[in-house]
């Protein structure tokens, strides 16, 4: 029973990872850039959430809100901190990023992190360094065999939420004319800008799509673990770009599977070996994957050509 | 060739403009350093220039801004008086970083400190201290409890306003023994964090030589302090009933909360790091309900000194003040006492207050916010003897149990 | 003389201009200290930033010369640091002089952070791009972690170490006798460390860093790493065997982080492990990128402006950090437009020496 509780423990968390790491995929996929400010979105994501829920709570609901009530305030905060996410990174991807196309990709990496580094700071600014206590978006758990198995109901959403999301990225990406275009660009922009897609527009709508999932990601990493400060999203922005090489960057499966595996050897080692080297652990289990699968569990290997 | 030439001299009058440039910089915090202070220390002409040190940014901001702000409270009291007694607050950025706070500290001494109060953090303070123990530069430190902060290289001039790592410790583990004498105990504890570290290593020692009973312990870092559910669980498997917390109460908060999840209720025990949940920001209080913790200071207790503390820092800062703040309140009035107490005036260089201030501390006995209504003395250590007090949370207040 | 530094080639002319200027620069600084014209910031400021120049002229050798983007290099650095640490504080009775022992110190920090440099570079050299960025992050990771549980004395007995995985071992599982001194305490690092590093030291280390460097970039090897960077395959096809001019490069980088590493552990009371995390390989990184790839004496400038930066912009208080990252974002933008660039190559000739962009 306590090992089936660590696994669910290590899925949701594992979960959130992915769902990050499909916007760092999707992103890298197309851009072919590591947007490291990607983690930073997450936070400015669960802040919008934040205030909302805090304004509703303050002057729109009364003492005793219905559950109704609450829910619906729940989903209009995660989809205007969507909203305000998605023109964040359309935003920093027209200023910061697009003047970058033709520069070297670690010419990009550096802006990332600068932007990175704006994001963190004018959040504090904005926001104040003091952490804040986030409101979990649905609280209590579910309770099986006569209590020895409980499992919150954020962390059923988180699961839930993360195949929604991903089934949907690959629908998208499949079937629809702009997943099309996207797939195009990833694969040779040259030639797709000569096939007369908008690359430009293509680009600016991957960041929107992953900034927008960096929001969904950014509130449920804050209603799972529920401390938010403008710090918040450096850790998990790295650990999910560790899932997105994992899994093998680019390809939104893998993204995907490498979260999933990742927050379950987290939650395993932590369990199991020693929470002093659950980090290490984690890192080293992705060194051995690495070297076994060059290109990551699900990648595709490209072989070079002379 | 006289491009290249052209270039080496761009490179070199690019260092050598910089240099100047830290030259600079120095003389302008200085002027942002007095333009909060000026209305005050304006009246008497001189006065002592004291320094903080503490992270104004960055992770641990909120101990370091709420450290300033109090000192700043303080300060402005006393100058308010008018008596010869004048200070003149300078602060600067450490980020909690230990290289950092030497630069910091270095644009202070440029600035003519006298005095330094800080640093806010331990790790900042182990570098700081060698350095201002070489330039004999007396420092009482707020809030930086870790033992090696008054005991590194020997030094005399360093003294502490809150209590020890150790002390707290071993405290700990003797109320948690005479209160709960069968206590299965769990230590969930930060160990990438000295204060963390040093409380728990002397709690787990005093409670081995009274045969304490501890059933589990688990550790986070930096980069982990987020999430709880593993060793939560863990904890709870091995059957333990009293979770100690030596930590701060941001990841407590998180364990709280995360516990209750659980449905994993045992009776949960912190230390002063724990000070200041209540009042974290929509952190629901009513999962704090029958924590433990032992603090030296409440920011709801009703004494007239913490009321008008309290209300002076909601009124100038929007904000209810942590314990830290009320160490710098007290390090700045205890400061206040010793410059009385050793009739060192500001004129003086730093060598001569220091070696004045450090003959007339082990003599003070002070009254403050963190002294529970009695008083504090020091050793010639630089450690600090106050009676810590255990309360117990009840309807989203302090009580004494 | 003269028709001797015409038939120079430009590259010599550059290398002899780089160090040209470190000598000059450390002239200029040494005499304004000692006629007491350099405050404490800027003083106290020397060191680090030495061994700050060091670390990027090391990593530039990864990144702009080998070609390979490297995330951990602050993992070396910290090997360095504690390696030189334990050497300098346990040989602190046998041998008094603090010269020897710094000398002594970064020989042993670059000696074990090669070493750790070959252990980490036959995995990682094996993979490219992206994938070997990640795995050099997660090296510099496991080594902030490792040394975070890593537990060291020495008393007349010698060394004493202990690795403190699960968290149940303590200073006192070392059981040092009543004059052991307790050099590594796990998470809290070492603590009242002799500090012994010294401006003048730093601009030797500086220097060594520069002879190596250059001579090795200049050198058949040099020649052999560059061209695995521009084309593996073609350099492959000659018969340039990859793995062992790969190596060669990044331990030679390793070594001399290590080097920079011991420098800047010793000038601290306290270093702890976690200062040699990510962010810190990031802010080494950006030196090198600012300064240009491959560009050693750009290396060196980006290194002391953006070291400086942050420090003079404390008149800005709060904003100091925001306005740091608006300063960041700007100069790559400005450094990669074409019309910026345009104007700078008409200042600058062109350099050959690219990067691994594209």
């Amino acid at each position: 029973m306590e090992f089936l509780s660590y696994l669910i423990t290590g899925i949701s968390l594992g979960s959130i990872y992915a769902i990050i790491a499909l916007g760092y995929t999707m992103v890298y996929g197309i851009a072919k850039m590591l947007n490291f400010a990607h983690g930073d979105v997450i936070m400015v994501g669960a802040y919008v959430s934040f205030y909302v829920t805090m304004f509703a709570g303050n002057s729109l609901l009364g003492d005793a809100p219905s559950a109704l009530a609450t829910g619906a305030v729940a989903l209009v905060s995660v989809l205007l901190a969507m909203a305000v996410c998605t023109v964040l990174g359309v935003v920093i991807e027209g200023l910061a990023y697009r003047p970058l196309r033709q520069a070297g990709s670690l010419a990009v990496l550096i802006t990332a992190i600068g932007v990175s580094y704006f994001l963190q700071n004018a959040a504090q600014l904005l926001f104040g360094a003091n952490p804040v206590n986030f409101t979990p978006v649905v609280s209590g758990q579910l309770t099986l065999f006569g209590g020895q198995l409980r499992i919150s109901y954020v962390a059923l959403l988180t699961i839930v939420a993360c195949v929604v999301i991903m089934l949907g990225l690959t629908t998208f990406t499949g079937k629809s004319k702009m997943g099309k275009a996207m797939r195009a660009c990833s694969e040779d922009r040259g030639a797709a800008q000569l096939m007369g897609i908008n690359v430009n527009a293509t680009i600016s709508m991957t960041f929107a799509i992953g900034s927008a999932l960096a929001a969904i990601a950014g509130v449920l990493l804050c209603s799972y673990s529920p401390v938010l400060q403008p710090t918040t999203g450096s850790m998990p922005g790295i650990k999910a770009f560790t899932a997105a090489v994992f899994g093998g960057i680019g390809s939104i499966p893998g993204a995907f599977l490498g979260g999933l595996l990742l927050g379950v050897i987290e939650a395993m080692a932590q369990a199991y070996i020693s929470t002093q080297l659950s980090n290490s652990i984690l890192f080293a289990v992705l060194i051995v994957v690495l070297l076994v699968k060059p290109s990551g569990l699900l990648g595709k290997y490209v072989p070079e050509k002379v | 060739m006289k491009k290249k030439l052209l270039a080496l001299a761009l490179a070199l009058t690019m260092a050598l403009s910089l240099a100047a440039c830290g030259g600079d910089s120095g003389s302008n915090a200085d002027s942002t350093g007095e333009a909060g202070t000026e209305e005050n220390s304006g009246a008497s002409g001189t006065a002592f220039k004291v320094g903080v040190i503490g992270p104004m940014t960055g992770g641990a901001a909120i101990y370091g801004t709420c450290v300033a702000n109090s000192a700043q409270i303080a300060v402005d009291e006393i100058n308010a008086l008018g008596g010869d007694i004048q200070f003149d607050l300078m602060v600067e950025d450490d980020v909690n970083d230990a290289e950092t706070s030497l630069n910091a500290y270095n644009a202070l001494m440029d600035d003519g400190m006298q005095i330094l109060v800080g640093t806010v953090t331990t790790t900042p303070a182990l570098n700081v201290v060698p350095q201002a123990y070489e330039d004999r530069v007396f420092t009482i430190t707020p809030s930086a409890s870790g033992d090696d902060v008054i005991s590194i290289d020997n030094n005399d001039n360093v003294f502490q306003i809150c209590f020890t790592d150790s002390n707290q410790g071993s405290r700990s583990a003797q109320y948690i023994n005479e209160h709960f004498p069968d206590a299965k105990i769990a230590i969930i504890y930060k160990n990438d964090d000295q204060y963390s570290i040093g409380i728990r290593d002397n709690f787990k020692s005093e409670a081995d030589a009274r045969g304490m009973s501890i059933v589990y312990e688990g550790t986070f870092t930096e980069a982990s302090q987020t999430d709880f559910n593993v060793q939560l669980a863990a904890a709870q498997s091995a059957g333990a009933d009293l979770l100690f917390l030596p930590i701060y109460y941001t990841p407590a908060s998180v364990i709280l909360t995360q516990a209750n999840a659980m449905g994993y209720a045992p009776t949960f025990f912190g230390v002063d790091g724990m000070d200041g949940i209540l009042t974290a920001k929509n952190f629901d209080p009513s999962l704090a309900e029958g924590v433990y913790l032992l603090t030296p200071f409440s920011a709801d207790a009703q004494d007239k000194m913490t009321q008008n503390f309290v209300s002076k820092y909601q009124e100038a800062y929007g904000e209810i003040p942590n314990q830290f703040g009320a160490d710098a309140y007290d390090a700045i009035y205890t400061l206040y006492q010793a410059i009385q107490a050793a009739g060192v005036t500001a004129d003086m260089s730093n060598e001569e207050i220091c070696d004045a201030l450090i003959e007339v501390m082990p003599t003070l006995a002070v009254t403050g916010l963190t002294s529970a209504g009695s008083e504090m003395t020091w050793d010639a250590s630089g450690a600090v003897s106050k009676d810590p007090t255990a309360v117990i949370i009840e309807n989203g207040t302090y009580v004494t149990p | 003389m003269k028709s001797y530094f015409k038939n120079m080639k430009t590259i010599t002319k550059v290398d002899y201009a780089t160090y040209l200027g470190v000598i000059l620069a450390f002239i200029v600084v040494s005499i304004c200290q000692s006629q007491g014209l350099v405050n404490r910031s800027v003083s106290g400021m020397l060191v680090p930033i030495c061994a700050y120049v060091c670390m990027s002229i090391s990593l530039n050798l990864t990144v702009g010369i080998l070609g390979e983007l490297s995330l951990g290099h602050a993992g070396f650095m910290s090997v360095g640091a504690f390696s030189g640490i334990i050497a300098a504080m346990s040989l602190q009775s046998a041998i008094p002089n603090d010269l020897v022992r710094m000398v002594l110190a970064l020989v042993v920090g670059a000696f074990f952070a090669a070493i750790v440099g070959f252990i980490v570079g036959i995995p990682v050299l094996r993979l490219r791009g992206d994938y070997l960025a990640i795995v050099t992050l997660a090296f510099g990771e496991i080594i902030k972690d490792l040394i975070n549980c890593l537990l060291v004395g020495w008393d007349e007995n010698g060394l004493h170490i202990a690795l403190n995985v699960d968290g149940t071992k303590s200073m006192s599982s070392l059981g040092l006798s009543e004059n052991g001194i307790e050099i590594i305490k796990g998470a809290q690092g070492a603590t009242g460390n002799a500090r012994i590093a010294t401006f003048t030291m730093g601009f030797v280390l500086i220097m060594i860093t520069l002879i190596v460097v250059l001579n090795l970039i200049r050198s058949r090897t040099g020649r052999a790493v560059m061209a695995i960077r521009d084309n593996r395959i073609a350099a492959e096809s000659v018969g340039i065997n990859v793995t062992k001019y790969k190596l060669i490069a990044f331990v030679t980088s390793a070594a001399l982080a290590g080097a920079a590493g011991a420098l800047f552990g010793l000038n601290y009371s306290n270093v702890t492990a976690v200062q040699f995390d990510f962010n810190t390989s990031i802010l080494v990184l950006v030196y090198v990128v600012l300064g240009g790839l491959g560009n050693i004496w750009g290396s060196i400038i980006a290194t002391v402006v953006l070291y400086v930066l942050p420090e003079a912009l404390r008149q800005f208080s709060d904003y100091r950090m925001l306005v740091y990252a608006i300063v960041l974002i700007l100069v790559m933008l400005a450094t990669n437009n074409p019309q910026v660039r345009t104007l700078l190559g008409r200042i600058i000739p062109r350099r050959k020496g690219a990067a691994i962009d594209e």
